[in-house]
């Protein structure tokens, strides 16, 4: 009886997210247009500059997967970032006094952001030709697989911050100072450099450096330039880990029956 | 059943309650916000919470939401423990909160359907109810329309649609009419009669509106976290002999004073009026203009004895300006 409540639950916040998503098109078209820009700019301004040891690699290339993780990571933090409101002011607060589980929250949740983190970083890869990574030559369920896990985990996280934190500001500082120098220290924006051993101990203990070697693999084979050392094993590793553990603290968190006074 | 009659929550003859309480208490830190609150609703009824801001009133809806746990006691369905363990029985709620719930993204209809999704109504039944409770809303017009794009009464009229749209037994509802103007306000319980309709199902309400609170079956009258009387409306207004002489005026403490000191009459401060509970309040007015010199008031009505000055009477305590006639 509990687990066909649960179910429906998941159900309900998973087909909210994408059916708000798509119904939005100002949300459609910015989140082509940021990546875009962002890769456009930065990668032509950082292209006369940059030369990967050792390959020939040109930065568009090279950045390419990294903006492709970016889109995943600013799309969890937005998505979850609505739990907040929502929880009390908002639909939430019907589905949580529902029959539905707290765990069921939590993962209809976190489904939901996690597809519309998928669905933006598919349209995304619409330009991966551009890049110089034909789309025939992906392997697309190695990155699908690989997104899937990434934005779980980074919503599951994003939706235990606006949990705990409670309001907008304080969300907004901790995922900025937390997630954006994961991202950025991630090798998405540059390779590990032999020379800063500090900087590749930070980036091995990353796991949204997983997420780029992963999708680095898939886009361009699994010895493409700026993957982390060991295998794809490792890296979808890593990321169900860290998915699972972050989905564990949501949860956690969600069960906490306390008010806002 | 003893410990139902000890605390004084049960109905008399052993009449079974669909929703009863027993000995529910919860604090902030220090502060006590429902210390030993006991009660039973009868199926069927209309039962209102009638308390100010303060009372314990949005705790103890959040308590019998589901959404907050008692620091003691317990909630019982139908004689059946209702707690964290026993969502089955939860399903049998509907819950109308003060703030909007709705999503203001999708629509009218859309808000319904996912409602009954929630509760695992089927696909074909939940497009049949919607239709039906958006007609008894008197939103039929406005089905295709976002939730966010109605007008405030509208949304609550939706918001108690939504919540009946799995059938629920017991329809708990956080201030319905809070912020709404007369005339939203006496469309909101039109809809919500018509909205109830054959199924009957049993109402709790929280209000601090004296209208409101004369709609409902039974009140049960909360001050500073206790309940210190469960009657009906009639009942109620019952205790205020005769007549309440309102006196409008810049010091309205001072002036109570004074009036009980030289008049020997209970006189009490709310907002900027004195309000004196008196039989033949008529008689009163003269003898009010004679004792004070021109200008100690602005002017001295009689009028009929409100929800408002019941409460006053039964608690020493305003409802709050919201509530002034």
């Amino acid at each position: 009886m509990n687990a066909g409540y649960d179910a429906a639950t998941v159900g309900v916040l998973w087909r909210r997210d994408l059916v708000r998503f798509f119904r939005q098109p100002s949300r459609l078209v910015g989140a082509l247009a940021q990546p875009v820009l962002f890769w456009g700019i930065i990668g032509s301004g950082m292209a006369a500059t940059f030369r990967m040891p050792g390959s020939e690699e040109g930065y568009l290339r090279y950045f390419y997967p990294g903006v492709v993780l970016m889109v995943v990571l600013f799309a969890a933090i937005f998505t979850t970032l609505s739990v907040i409101e929502d929880r009390h002011a908002g639909f939430l607060q019907a589905v949580l006094a529902g029959p539905g589980s707290r765990a069921s929250v939590v993962v209809g949740k976190v489904l939901g952001s996690a597809s519309v983190a998928l669905s933006q970083a598919a349209l995304f890869l619409l330009l991966a030709p551009a890049a110089g990574f034909p789309l025939a030559s992906v392997d697309w369920p190695l990155l699908a697989l690989a997104l899937a896990l990434a934005s779980v985990g980074l919503a599951a996280l994003g939706f235990a911050v606006a949990w705990l934190v409670d309001n907008v500001q304080g969300y907004h500082a901790i995922q900025m100072t937390l997630l954006v120098p994961l991202w950025i220290v991630s090798g998405a924006m540059f390779p590990r450099s032999p020379d800063h051993p500090v900087m590749a101990a930070v980036m091995r203990a990353n796991p949204v450096a997983y997420a780029v070697s992963a999708t680095r693999r898939a886009l361009g084979g699994p010895d493409a330039p700026g993957t982390m050392p060991g295998s794809v094993g490792r890296d979808l590793a890593v990321l169900a880990a860290f998915a699972a553990v972050n989905l564990a603290l949501a949860v956690l968190a969600a069960r906490r029956r306390g008010a806002r006074s | 059943m003893h410990a139902v009659l000890e605390t004084g929550s049960g109905l008399p003859g052993g009449e079974p309650a669909r929703l009863a309480a027993e000995g529910l208490r919860f604090s902030y830190g220090d502060r006590v916000a429902l210390d030993g609150v006991s009660f039973a609703v009868r199926p069927g009824e209309v039962f209102g919470f009638l308390g100010p801001n303060g009372a314990g009133k949005s705790t103890l809806f959040s308590i019998l939401a589901g959404l907050l746990a008692p620091s003691a006691g317990r909630l019982l369905l139908d004689g059946r423990p209702l707690d964290g363990s026993s969502r089955a029985l939860r399903a049998r709620m509907g819950v109308v909160f003060q703030e909007p719930s709705l999503d203001a993204k999708l629509t009218a209809e859309e808000n319904l359907r996912l409602g009954a999704a929630l509760f695992r109504v089927p696909r074909a039944e939940a497009r049949s109810r919607a239709r039906a409770l958006l007609e008894a809303a008197g939103l039929s017009d406005r089905a295709r329309d976002a939730a966010g794009k109605l007008s405030g009464g509208m949304r609550r009229r939706l918001e108690i649609a939504r919540a009946l749209v799995h059938r629920p037994d017991v329809l708990l509802l956080d201030e319905p009419t809070t912020g709404l103007d007369a005339l939203a306000f006496r469309r909101t319980w039109e809809s919500l009669r018509s909205l109830r309709g054959a199924s009957g199902a049993t109402v709790v309400l929280t209000t601090h509106r004296p209208d409101e609170a004369a709609a409902c079956d039974r009140l049960a009258v909360l001050s500073r976290g206790r309940i210190v009387a469960v009657e009906t409306p009639a009942s109620l207004l019952s205790r205020v002999a005769g007549d309440v002489v309102v006196v409008e005026a810049d010091e309205p403490a001072a002036l109570a004073g004074e009036i009980a000191a030289r008049l020997g009459l209970p006189a009490r401060a709310s907002g900027e009026t004195v309000l004196i509970e008196r039989e033949r309040g008529h008689e009163l007015v003269p003898r009010l203009v004679e004792a004070f010199p021109a200008g100690r008031f602005r002017s001295v009505s009689v009028r009929r004895p409100s929800l408002a000055d019941a409460f006053l009477h039964a608690t020493g305590e305003d409802l709050g300006p919201e509530a002034r006639p």
